[in-house]
């Protein structure tokens, strides 16, 4: 859901046309609406944030306050010290490398042959990618679990990574690219003699910058906020991704009510996407524009 | 030639095609074939102790009154969960669309913000806002209520879990819903205006029929994701309290827990069936337009 939003999301002109000028009666009453929908929709980042910085007898002693009156990063410190979120972030750094670097590989490749190769069974092979998009992952995983623990791969970061290192989702992204740059080009180079590998790497991969960046961007999200797979693969702290940490160490936290500890988990967790996606929102934007999805 | 560009093209394909064989198209027929034996998680280091069972598994599965309780479960966040989704993503785009030009950008990211947001950390945030003295219930003590404790009740942990479900997507439908409207043509607006057509009977009459297309399209993404609904719950209550908020996929996940895989499969194939039939609709309904 959150990759197909991006999307649409993307598809946007970044920015939008005004429409017929409307009486301004209404105007300051919408944006104060609007306003308060933000508020609403905020609110758990402020709270969140308050919470982690504020000290653990702060909290006890006032649970549901909203700011601190200390400010300490003591959540934090005891987060990688003593809670093993450093190795949780090291791994969901390298999981997501891993998934990021198949998806631009595999997708590139595929994508590529899908839009601009002819040979036999390509429309099997796009049927394949469109059915893939639909299965619920709810169906997969048990066999998926089977087949990671046949490969050795149990409760290790390449088994973890492995599934989501050829998303057709990505793969239709790039396909979609590949759509957009016209044949003549490709044909050209044919005629002068050069190899489809040559082609592949000399003339259509330095045209694609638009989609490879929006591959990264996606993979990397859907990588970075995975729960469910990692949670059925990692079976140890050692193989543990942020959310699976964080989780772990919520059900752990649960009774003796360390929400400082949680909350500070939580910025940990979520603070590289928002701030990926707050800069990133114009790539988000160039880049699936230019694959003409609507 | 010909053999010669088909090789080439399945090179092309094959680091694809390697993972979509092994991680979607074999799982798919073996969680079939699962589904129809009685499979169990001590059996994997010897497959040959599993017997066929035919649909036995099936049938179990709907003599289950929690099987049955979970598709009711499902069935209520997928009812619920959607228009209220779809509601408040399509008054915010239509708000941005046409009435606010200052800060639109800004607003379009803050509303887009939960979508990206990782949803173990908000589940957590959540949990701690309806705790029994959590945000929630000082709020409502302020103004002199008794607030509940919201996720251990039967009746109240359920409207939790949508919520949340709803601030994770709104923002989902608002940015396709935006979409739908700036593909509206704007003088579509300008003769209906000149003939005095006031703004309801324009959104009423034009922007509504317009946007029908998007509309459909919003309602069916959305039924697919919310039939799927699992985090949520997983997360705020891990399906209690007395299964009330167990929906099917965490049926399903609660099975290969107890190491039931056969069972378990056969749950998941309901639910691809499910999933199925909402798709094929979706592609009735969009075919012909694109």
């Amino acid at each position: 859901m959150t990759t197909v939003a991006a999307l649409r999301e993307a598809a946007e002109p970044a920015t939008g046309r005004t429409t017929v000028r409307r009486r301004s009666v209404s105007q300051p009453l919408l944006y104060a609406a609007l306003l308060m929908c933000a508020l609403l929709t905020l609110l758990p980042f402020v709270w969140v944030l308050g919470g982690s910085l504020r000290s653990l007898d702060e909290i006890r002693s006032d649970p549901g306050a909203w700011l601190p009156h200390h400010v300490t990063l003591g959540n934090f410190t005891r987060l990688f010290r003593t809670q093993g979120f450093g190795r949780f972030l090291v791994n969901s750094v390298v999981v997501a490398a891993m998934v990021v670097v198949g998806n631009v590989v595999a997708a590139s490749a595929a994508g590529y042959a899908l839009a601009k190769l002819e040979f036999a069974g390509r429309r099997l092979a796009f049927g394949a990618v469109m059915a893939a998009l639909m299965v619920p992952f709810t169906t997969v995983f048990v066999p998926q679990f089977v087949i990671t623990v046949d490969l050795g791969l149990a409760d290790s970061l390449t088994g973890i990574a492995l599934p989501a290192m050829a998303l057709p989702l990505s793969v239709f992204i790039m396909r979609q690219y590949a759509l957009s740059i016209p044949d003549e080009l490709l044909e050209a180079a044919r005629i002068d003699g050069a190899g489809e590998f040559r082609i592949f790497f000399r003339i259509f991969l330095p045209l694609a910058g638009p989609a490879v960046a929006t591959i990264t961007i996606m993979s990397f999200l859907t990588s970075w906020n995975n729960f469910i797979w990692p949670l059925v693969v990692a079976q140890s702290m050692q193989s543990y991704t942020l959310p699976v940490g964080l989780a772990a160490t919520s059900q752990a936290a649960a009774h003796v009510t360390d929400y400082g500890l949680l909350l500070a988990g939580a910025i940990v967790v979520m603070l590289p996407v928002l701030v990926l996606f707050l800069f990133l929102q114009r790539y988000f934007v160039q880049g699936v524009a230019g694959t003409g999805m609507r | 030639m010909r053999a010669r560009r088909t090789a080439v093209g399945w090179l092309f394909l094959a680091p694809f095609a390697v993972v979509f064989l092994l991680y979607t198209a074999v799982p798919t027929v073996a969680a079939l074939g699962f589904s129809l034996t009685d499979l169990r998680g001590s059996d994997l280091r010897h497959p040959l102790a599993v017997d066929f069972t035919g649909l036995e598994n099936y049938v179990r599965l709907f003599q289950d009154d929690a099987f049955v309780r979970d598709i009711l479960n499902t069935a209520l966040f997928v009812a619920v969960g959607v228009p209220l989704t779809m509601g408040i993503g399509f008054a915010l785009a239509l708000a941005l669309n046409s009435g606010v030009r200052r800060l639109r950008g800004a607003f379009r990211t803050v509303f887009f913000a939960p979508v990206v947001t990782n949803v173990v950390a908000v589940a957590l945030i959540w949990q701690y806002a309806f705790h029994a003295d959590g945000t929630v219930n000082r709020v409502l003590s302020a103004v002199g209520l008794a607030g509940p404790n919201w996720l251990d009740d039967p009746h109240l942990a359920m409207p939790v879990v949508i919520a949340l479900g709803v601030w994770r997507n709104f923002g989902t439908a608002m940015v396709l819903f935006l979409a739908g409207l700036q593909a509206i043509p704007r003088d579509v607006y300008e003769a209906a205006a000149l003939d005095g057509a006031g703004r309801w009977r324009q959104l009423r009459h034009i922007t509504l029929p317009l946007l029908l297309p998007t509309t459909l399209m919003v309602s069916v993404l959305l039924t697919v994701f919310y039939l799927q609904v699992f985090d949520e719950p997983y997360l705020l209550t891990d399906g209690g309290p007395l299964g009330s908020t167990e929906s099917v996929a965490l049926y399903t996940y609660h099975q290969f827990g107890v190491g039931e895989l056969g069972v378990s499969s056969a749950a998941s194939f309901v639910m691809l069936a499910l999933v199925a039939l909402v798709s094929v609709v979706q592609f009735r309904l969009l075919r012909p337009r694109s």
